[in-house]
């Protein structure tokens, strides 16, 4: 049998050597936070072939009507993005008047989007509690689900490790996402961090319930084989679902769905395989580590060295 | 072995017949074969999301301090009247809907002109000053007058049911004329005043009309209900006036708020402004359809492929999840959302995942040497704990997902929520109750020895 648990601490490695990139970029870029969190307009513009203005230009008409904080890019299908702080209608209205006149042409308006910025905290902060709530919600159903094995609450926190790890996996695709594709963290976003978070509770269940089913089955058997030998049993199935399956689904998503569903089928994809990942290699060796209390010979390995 | 195979089958395929029907009608028609009357209708036509057609969605603000209580019943009242305002503009399947305890969010799906509804659901109410002559109408009633803010008359029917008024009288000025409103007292304090103040173009139509018009009603008509009738004493040239009346100081400020905000009980302010062009939607819709299909292509090949005979079960089992996850959208007329089928196809794993689990432990019992009945029975006992206690984590996210969505009309979230419960629930049939019976019934006419050509273990 493949003797998967004995390289724990290398998959620790490998998580932080994935989550830390994105992080870092994070904390030294900011929260690429949309107008969905902080308020604000995005407002996406296509002129007539050949009739479009220039930047100078659009910013003067913005200017105009009193708004000082827009930011123009411009997007693959050659119409513009320009983002603000929160526009009303009216002032909408005088400012694609301004660009139509300006422009000599019809501008049709692809996309409007406008939050004002009370509502916007208000989101971001129901958000966070949100996930919040589904952390919680996590430790109480895993508690209660495997009460009837020694140390239910190991398995509960030992989940809420693995969860957080998934997050900020996610957040730190995010991160890179925001660097490289000018990715925004949106309501979609959190959508898809949620999700994210019920799977990945998904997967511990599959993973833990082999270990309680194991623990009746082979009571002699030391802990950490125990593990081994449930995960190694569990190994096809996480594979054939998340690999097979719901990857693919998503890939499929990601590749030919369009750019409306691309960022959020990419996170999804990664989020989701990152749950699977973390439900064998980050939950299950912490559950060993726990139950040897390793950390008691960490420092003395480094004293010996 | 399962007890009852027969009922079984005919289950699965009523369910199933009844699901098709639902899928390929855009109506659903039953008719009492006795008297050849309708017995019950229902309209199925799929309904697109503001992402897949275009359209408007507004996120409207009771533009009050953050601590004031509203409650709930004028929350309500406020969304019918928006409601009502923006059906006169003949906008077609626009939603309305009261979210958390201080918001409405509109939804106009496929609306092009924008600008009438934004400027419709701003307005405060329509009110108008209207010249009924000699003619003093009750209060609450519902008379026709010529002034519209859309070409076409607007026809709204009495509070008590009665016919509206057939008369149409003439509108002198609209509460845009209005420039500041209050209350007083008179001298002795025991009855109050309104006192208006006119914009100098509402100054002049109003002095014009009440000096010609003396004596006569000037009534008072908020979204072509009269709310009251007050006799011309005498001409008003100044620009300002007084409505008497017998009001009490409760009735005087609450006739005063519906001249100011017009006939919302909550003020309210647009807070929100989602725009979306036709084009984008359009394409996104092929666009994911199409990607849909190849991913659920590939993946029944790969089940087939992996999981020989099962994987074919599994194949079918999950298209006639499709086929019911489908009609169950199409009857409480889901919103069809790109999130919405990128949920699906989520649920759509989560059906795979219980149908894969099945498997799996379907061939370690082959490997173990029980024989195919014996198999079947316990890998289903065995896998279940798994498929319940993961499927239940999904619902309980979802609940979540659709409570956050519910307080901020972010009607994507929760159509993704809405669509990835219900299929994992649906996907639950599927999974325990087609995929076996189906399972069983191809083993009943299986001879072949060869578990490895057959199950792939």
């Amino acid at each position: 049998m493949i003797d998967i648990l004995s390289k724990r601490y290398y998959y620790f490695i490998f998580s932080v050597l994935v989550i830390l990139p994105g992080l870092f970029l994070l904390a030294s870029n900011g929260l690429p936070l949309s107008i969905d969190f902080t308020g604000g307009s995005l407002f996406e513009v296509q002129f007539a072939e050949g009739k479009a203005l220039n930047t100078a230009n659009i910013l003067t008409v913005y200017e105009n009507a009193g708004i000082d904080d827009a930011q123009i890019t411009s997007t693959d299908t050659g119409s513009l993005i320009i983002r603000s702080s929160f526009l009303s209608n009216e002032v909408r209205d005088e400012i694609l008047t301004a660009l139509q006149e300006g422009s000599g042409a019809a501008v049709s308006v692809i996309r409007f989007d406008s939050v004002g910025p009370s509502i916007g905290k208000q989101v971001a902060s129901r958000a966070a509690l949100a996930v919040g709530v589904a952390a919680l919600g996590v430790i109480v159903y895993i508690t209660l689900a495997f009460r009837k094995v020694q140390n239910a609450f190991r398995y509960g926190v030992c989940a809420v490790i693995a969860m957080i790890h998934d997050v900020a996996v996610v957040f730190s695709i995010a991160g890179i996402g925001a660097l490289f594709f000018d990715w925004q963290m949106d309501a979609l976003f959190l959508t898809a961090l949620l999700t994210v978070i019920g799977f990945s509770v998904q997967d511990k269940v599959v993973v833990f319930d082999r270990i309680r089913e194991n623990a009746n089955l082979l009571r002699k058997l030391e802990y950490e084989k125990l593990v081994n030998h449930s995960i190694v049993q569990t190994l096809q199935r996480s594979i054939n679902t998340q690999l097979m399956t719901v990857e693919f689904l998503l890939l499929s998503l990601a590749l030919f769905g369009g750019i409306t569903l691309q960022e959020f089928a990419v996170i999804l994809l990664v989020g989701l395989l990152s749950g699977t990942y973390s439900s064998i290699f980050v939950a299950a060796p912490i559950l060993v580590l726990w139950e040897k209390r390793e950390w008691q010979t960490w420092f003395r390995r480094g004293a010996n060295a | 072995m399962i007890r009852n195979l027969t009922n079984r089958i005919i289950l699965i395929v009523v369910v199933l017949a009844f699901a098709l029907v639902i899928d390929f009608s855009s109506e659903l028609n039953l008719i009492n074969p006795v008297t050849d009357e309708p017995l019950f209708t229902r309209d199925l036509a799929p309904r697109l999301g503001l992402d897949l057609q275009g359209g408007l969605q507004v996120l409207l603000e009771a533009d009050l301090p953050a601590d004031a209580q509203i409650d709930s019943a004028s929350m309500d009242i406020a969304r019918d009247i928006v409601q009502q305002r923006t059906d006169a503009l003949g906008v077609n399947e626009n939603v309305i809907q009261v979210a958390g305890e201080r918001r409405i969010v509109g939804e106009f799906p496929g609306l092009e002109d924008t600008e009438s509804v934004l400027s419709t659901i701003q307005q405060t109410g329509l009110l108008e000053f209207v010249d009924t002559g000699d003619f003093q109408p009750e209060e609450g009633t519902s008379i026709l007058t010529d002034f519209s803010p859309t070409s076409q008359p607007v026809e709204t029917p009495t509070a008590n049911g009665t016919t509206p008024e057939t008369a149409v009288y003439h509108t002198i000025m609209t509460g845009a004329d209005l420039e500041s409103i209050a209350v007083t007292s008179d001298t002795l304090g025991t009855s109050y005043l309104i006192d208006f103040v006119l914009t100098s173009d509402g100054a002049k139509i109003f002095a014009d009309h009440t000096t010609a018009n003396s004596q006569k009603f000037l009534t008072i008509v908020l979204d072509k209900q009269v709310v009251f009738a007050p006799i011309i004493d005498e001409p008003i040239t100044g620009g300002q006036g007084q409505i008497r009346g017998n009001f009490t100081y409760e009735s005087a400020n609450a006739f005063a708020i519906q001249l100011r905000y017009g006939s919302l009980p909550v003020p309210l302010k647009i807070v929100e402004t989602r725009i979306i062009g036709p084009t984008l939607g359009a394409d996104s819709l092929n666009k994911s359809l199409i990607a849909g299909l190849i991913g659920m292509i590939i993946v029944a090949l790969f089940m087939i492929v992996y999981y020989r005979m099962p994987g074919i079960v599994a194949v079918l089992s999950i298209l006639i999840y499709a086929v019911v996850a489908f009609a169950v959208f199409k009857w409480f007329h889901f919103t069809l959302t790109l999130p919405g089928i990128a949920g699906f196809l989520l649920s759509t794993g989560a059906a795979l995942d219980a149908n894969i689990l099945i498997f799996e432990r379907l061939k370690e019992e082959l490997r173990n040497g029980k024989n195919l009945t014996q198999a079947v029975d316990q890998g289903w006992a065995r896998a279940w704990p798994s498929i319940r206690d993961s499927n239940l984590s999904a619902i309980l996210t979802s609940l979540i997902l659709f409570w956050f969505g519910s307080t901020f009309g972010a009607t994507i979230v929760k159509g993704f929520s809405l669509t990835l419960a219900l299929g994992v629930l649906i996907s639950l049939f599927t999974a325990i109750y087609v995929t076996r019976t189906l399972l069983v019934i191809f083993l009943k006419g299986f001879k072949s020895q060869n578990l490895e050509l057959w199950f792939g273990i």
